[in-house]
């Protein structure tokens, strides 16, 4: 068992290396140059030898593969560089934003939930097969809804329309509602697939059918048979779905002008601030793979099922 | 309404639980009971959906078919009229017909989820099939890389390579097929390895077949089926990413138009102009719903 754990930790550490020296060979190899593109403007008057000493500072010079072991050693101890547009450190900036986004996908994710749940609730509940049919094809529509789109419509109704929520200087919770509306829908689709598929299929289990023969109402079945064997496969997905929440939370944030990590990126896109969209890239495949290690580790402590097999194994 | 009539039957010949029925009843019912059971077969949903993107796939072809107005050049004094006769949409803040740039963005929007749909499937399948058929230690190392292309959100990872390319609409669909070549990737592998353990190509290596002839004459075109499934549903996911792109700034340049970013010019004009945002935005949805539901009935006729 303690093999297992250590190896799988090897694996996601493994993982992370390689998904940070991508970012690095995708974003320092590239042909723009945030410097040149900052302190080339000539109203800033700098002359060719001081540009060159501002490379120089930040080893915009050396060789790529002085620069890759720079910056792997500087990111092991926690700097993450300096962003060349804001001439702040990037760490600073990351967890000067952080807050707001973690508010934003918090929430989003658990309406997500709320709507999910009840979606796929409703779904198995509903007695009438045309009205199952109509609740499970919502997610699709979900899915198929442009995010940046769904952002501006919810503007469009509640602050233009209506007139609910004030557009200039809302309260911090109304500046939230929208964008967390917003960021529900299309992570709660997935939610809401899963959840659908799982019962469907736990239904057709023969233990479902066992519990049925003995009388069990179909109420009874799914909420003490159905229900917990339904949830657990969902985990599977909490990677997929953290993912889905980042670029959520990016557009959500471009679309209602809120400064999060996703304003962040946005704006180190427009600036070619590399260094800044780097460390957020290798801050999300962090939290990725930590996700799915946690999620691989944890899985057997829910499902004993999967305990004994790995026993065996072991 | 005939047409709609030929679109279904052509579509019957694409779903196996159908022919394979009503082949059984044709042997012995007259033709009349046939055509019946062809017409009770017809899902109107899927028929709307190939209509739908027949539809967007000639507005891509032959825009001036279907509008005689500019996508990019405006109609003086017919700035932000709401929809009318005349502009069935209304047009935007230069005056420019809003129904045309929807269907000359069809061209735009189109040819880049086809681009990223084009570069996800080759690169992704090749590597699978690769993967599939070698098994080992290539195998290990094809799919090691995948699994670090999943590790990076797919959004953050599309930025990045945008980034690299340059903006605009042939790099931002070549950065959106770059993300789904993982798993396309995966899908084809798992296809490959599904089929090789089946009886047929065992039997195929056992009277004689080379490798690469198997390959070609039975794993392939069992594996096809999921595969274009699959390319369907990332076409319509292509579209989707494709215009959050050119929404962020990163497809396209202004005046051509793209859904995704009518969407973003739209948004200046929201107090006065709710067409400009909110009908691009339907267009999207109703395109990307119908290239899931294509999807799906592939998927429905493997199983």
């Amino acid at each position: 068992m303690s093999r297992y754990v250590i190896g799988r930790i090897g694996q996601a550490a493994l993982v992370l290396w390689a998904a940070f020296t991508v970012s690095f060979v995708l974003l320092q190899a590239l042909p723009g140059d945030a410097i040149l593109i900052k302190f080339l403007n000539p109203e800033l008057g700098l002359g060719p030898e001081q540009i060159a000493d501002i490379r120089a500072s930040y080893a915009a010079d050396s060789p790529l593969v002085v620069q890759y072991v720079h910056t792997v050693l500087n990111f092991l101890t926690g700097n993450f560089g300096y962003s060349i547009h804001a001439g702040v450190p990037v760490g600073d900036l990351i967890l000067a934003n952080l807050p707001q986004t973690l508010w934003l996908a918090s929430l989003g994710f658990l309406l997500s939930l709320v709507v999910a749940v009840t979606l796929a609730a409703l779904s198995a509940l509903s007695p009438l097969s045309w009205l199952r049919s109509v609740i499970q094809s919502i997610p699709a529509l979900f899915i198929s809804t442009p995010v940046f789109w769904l952002g501006i419509l919810l503007i469009q109704i509640f602050s233009f329309q209506l007139k609910l929520i004030p557009i200039i200087n809302p309260g911090p919770w109304q500046a939230l509602i929208l964008p967390v509306l917003t960021l529900a829908v299309p992570i709660s689709a997935p939610l809401a697939q899963i959840l659908m598929r799982n019962i469907d299929h736990v239904l057709t289990e023969p233990f479902v059918a066992v519990a049925r023969a003995k009388g069990a109402s179909h109420r009874w079945v799914l909420w003490r048979h159905v229900a917990r064997n339904a949830v657990l496969p969902t985990l599977t997905i909490a990677g997929i779905l953290f993912g889905e929440l980042l670029a959520g939370a990016v557009v959500t944030e471009a679309v209602f002008g809120l400064n999060g990590l996703g304003g962040l990126t946005q704006r180190s896109v427009n600036d070619q601030d590399i260094a800044v969209l780097q460390a957020i890239v290798v801050f999300s495949a962090a939290a990725f793979v930590l996700i799915n290690l946690t999620v691989d580790l944890l899985y057997p402590v829910f499902d004993p099922r999967l305990r004994v097999r790995q026993g065996a194994a072991a | 309404m005939t047409g709609l009539n030929t679109i279904g039957r052509s579509l019957l010949r694409d779903d196996a639980e159908i022919p394979a029925s009503a082949s059984k009843a044709s042997r012995h019912a007259p033709s009349g009971a046939r055509w019946l059971k062809a017409v009770r077969g017809i899902q109107p949903g899927l028929v709307l959906s190939w209509s739908v993107m027949a539809v967007v796939v000639l507005w891509a072809l032959f825009p001036q078919w279907f509008t005689s107005y500019s996508a990019t050049v405006g109609v003086a004094r017919q700035q932000l009229r709401a929809p009318s006769a005349e502009h069935w949409l209304g047009t935007d803040a230069l005056g420019r017909d809003l129904l045309a740039r929807i269907i000359y963005g069809a061209g735009n929007s189109l040819s880049g989820a086809l681009v990223a749909v084009g570069v996800g499937l080759v690169v992704g399948t090749t590597l699978g099939i690769v993967a599939g058929s070698a098994r080992g230690r290539i195998d290990g190392a094809i799919m090691r890389g995948v699994d670090v292309l999943l590790s990076i959100p797919q959004l953050l990872l599309s930025l990045s390579i945008v980034i690299l390319l340059g903006f605009g609409i042939v790099n931002a669909a070549i950065a959106v097929g770059i993300t789904s070549i993982a798993s396309f990737a995966r899908l084809a592998r798992s296809e490959v390895v599904r089929v090789r353990a089946s009886d047929y190509v065992e039997a195929a290596f056992g009277s004689g077949g080379t490798f690469g002839r198997v390959l070609l004459r039975h794993i392939l075109p069992n594996s096809l089926t999921s595969v274009i499934a699959f390319a369907a549903l990332q076409l319509g996911w292509a579209i989707l990413t494709i215009s959050t792109l050119g929404f962020l700034g990163y497809g396209a340049p202004p005046p051509t138009p793209e859904w995704g970013l009518l969407i973003a010019e739209g948004r200046n004009y929201l107090a006065r102009a709710w067409w400009l945002t909110t009908v691009p935005g339907i267009v999207v949805i109703v395109v990307v719903l119908s290239a899931n539901r294509i999807s799906q009935s592939f998927g429905k006729a493997r199983a």
